[in-house]
């Protein structure tokens, strides 16, 4: 990076430690933070969307759809999570090569489980036989995000179904009674007023949103845990930067990092919260109606 | 092919060690629906020794961190708020990796401290084995989650309990005993069972992470992905561990139920509060 790094072993504290910072390694390890608030961003209303339909099929009148929300939620959340963060996966995956086996080569005779292989003819696998490192590397990242957002669209379907069963009954009713039909109530009634109830348990499925996002490593991903260990790591002198057993203080970067995360979306939560609740029929927007007065 | 049988002798008591059944796991084509069942179910002492001595430490830490934090005091209640915030603001996973690189830096021969007159020397090798540190990282965690629910019990203890103890003359340590205590118990007891099938749940990322499993002998989840990695199925050995999983809450429920009826045994039947399971997932 810097001029003065050609020969790291001759150099004084603070060069060594600017040139070491700026290894390309460790380049890839800061690039990982950003993957990580990628995968936060892409996730978040991923996991939102399918938590608002699967809160509208479990309010639906027809009992097929309806069943279909609740059996949703009820099994996502009745699994420990950890379960479904390795099982969507690799499930996940054999679904879909299985898919294209039978698509792309119907008349393949040989079973697709022998012993313990999943073997699906060569045009049927994803990514495609020699595809590039980028391309897989997608297609992991794509995988975890469709696990995050399983799991954590149930949770959301959760919080928003008791946030439209909390608005007051009586105005759905005020709604009805000026003709309204089912939707246009639920679009002009429910849905602006359902997110002040809403808010403190999307917060919470934010906040744990954010801490279970070091699992992608267990998905096989160059996140910042996977860098963190990497570059901690005890290293021989063959490297050009042979440090002792720093894992500890990548790991505490680590941490700090990630309270930080916590740390700004409460606050940012908060305002959000006092954002909303004005003039909500609640016991803090009246609180704010008679600040105001 | 082994008979289910066998694999029960060979398999069951495994993850305690080698010297309680076979040598070594299955491996590859040799590996039988039954060895997954009983390897698997085995597996959950591991979890059970963790949630469970997990929550004994905890239970009392907790208490002290939240009358701690509840405090007037500001010496006393920010690091109290410190800790939980640390605790709680960040993934336990990451904890379990950090404190793990830490102790693995602690001098294996074990650390003297000087007491004036005495030295103590402290065991620091078995702190990197998941039964003492994981366990420790456990405790911590567990602590500042409780701490938070029981701090959160403490400030809406009735206003009338707590002047009705002072009518009575109570004060200090009779008055938290007699008053304060059950009254923050009863309050906290619901969330508190949920904290408990969190902990429970969140014993499977002992070994998923930084602590090794030595000869082998791990929780259920750990020999589950150990099936999944083998077989390269994940079909069986997944819904396995999530079935016990599902039946190990049950019994945590049923647990802290017949606890939470005694706590709430002088209310009239219909205000008492009933547990409530609601899921909070990872940490």
């Amino acid at each position: 990076m810097f001029s003065f790094c050609t020969d790291p072993s001759t150099l004084p504290q603070w060069q060594w430690f600017a040139c070491y910072l700026t290894t390309a390694t460790h380049f890839a390890f800061y690039r990982s933070f950003l993957m990580v608030i990628l995968l936060l961003a892409i996730t978040a209303p991923l996991a939102l969307g399918m938590g608002l339909l699967g809160a509208m099929a479990t309010r639906s009148r027809i009992w097929p759809v309806s069943w279909l929300g609740k059996g949703y939620v009820s099994i996502v959340r009745g699994v420990p999570d950890i379960v479904f963060f390795m099982f969507v996966p690799i499930a996940l995956g054999q679904g879909i090569e299985w898919v294209f086996h039978h698509i792309q080569c119907p008349d393949w005779d040989q079973p697709i489980r022998q012993g313990n292989d999943f073997i699906v003819c060569r045009e049927a696998k994803v990514p495609p036989v020699g595809a590039p490192a980028w391309v897989r590397n997608v297609y992991a990242f794509g995988m975890a995000v469709v696990a995050f957002a399983l799991v954590f669209g149930a949770f959301a379907a959760n919080t928003l179904y008791g946030a439209m069963q909390a608005i007051p009954r009586a105005q759905v009713e005020t709604a009805e009674a000026y003709g309204m039909t089912r939707t246009q109530a639920f679009r002009r009634i429910i849905m602006p007023q359902m997110w002040v109830y809403a808010l403190p348990g999307l917060s919470n499925i934010w906040q744990i949103l954010i801490k279970a996002t070091p699992l992608l490593f267990l998905l096989g991903l160059q996140d910042a845990v996977y860098w963190a260990r990497e570059l901690g790591g005890q290293k021989t002198s063959l490297y050009t930067y042979p440090p002792p057993d720093w894992r500890v203080w990548y790991f505490l970067v680590l941490l700090c990092f990630y309270l930080f995360l916590t740390w700004g979306s409460e606050r940012i939560f908060a305002r959000l919260n006092t954002r909303l609740s004005r003039g909500q029929a609640t016991a803090a927007g009246e609180r704010m109606r008679k600040a105001a007065a | 092919m082994r008979s289910c049988a066998e694999s029960f002798e060979a398999y069951f008591l495994r993850p305690l060690g080698r010297d309680y059944g076979a040598n070594l796991l299955p491996r590859g084509l040799d590996i039988t629906f039954c060895d997954q069942v009983f390897l698997i179910a085995g597996g959950l002492i591991w979890n059970i020794y963790f949630a469970a001595l997990a929550i004994f430490f905890g239970f009392g830490l907790a208490i002290a961190v939240a009358v701690a934090k509840f405090s007037e005091t500001p010496w006393i209640w920010r690091p109290a708020a410190a800790f939980v915030f640390v605790f709680r603001g960040s993934p336990l996973f990451i904890q379990f990796f950090f404190f793990y690189s830490a102790f693995v830096l602690l001098p294996r021969a074990g650390v003297d401290i000087p007491l004036g007159f005495v030295t103590l020397t402290v065991q620091t090798s078995a702190l990197t084995t998941a039964q003492v540190g994981g366990l420790i990282v456990l405790v911590l965690n567990t602590t500042a989650y409780s701490a938070e629910l029981f701090y959160g019990a403490l400030r809406s203890i009735p206003k009338g309990d707590l002047e009705a103890a002072d009518a009575y003359g109570m004060s200090g340590f009779v008055k938290f005993r007699r008053v304060v205590f059950p009254s923050m118990l009863r309050l906290a007891w619901p969330s508190y069972t949920n904290e408990a099938i969190f902990l429970t749940h969140s014993t499977t990322l002992v070994f998923l992470s930084a602590f090794p499993a030595r000869q082998q002998s791990g929780e259920a989840f750990y020999y589950a992905r150990y099936f999944v990695d083998q077989t390269f199925n994940p079909f069986v050995a997944y819904p396995l561990v999530a079935l016990y999983f599902v039946a190990l809450t049950l019994a945590v429920i049923g647990l802290f139920g017949f606890v939470n009826r005694y706590l709430n045994r002088h209310l009239p039947r219909e205000r008492r509060r009933p547990i409530r399971f609601r899921p909070q997932y990872i940490r």
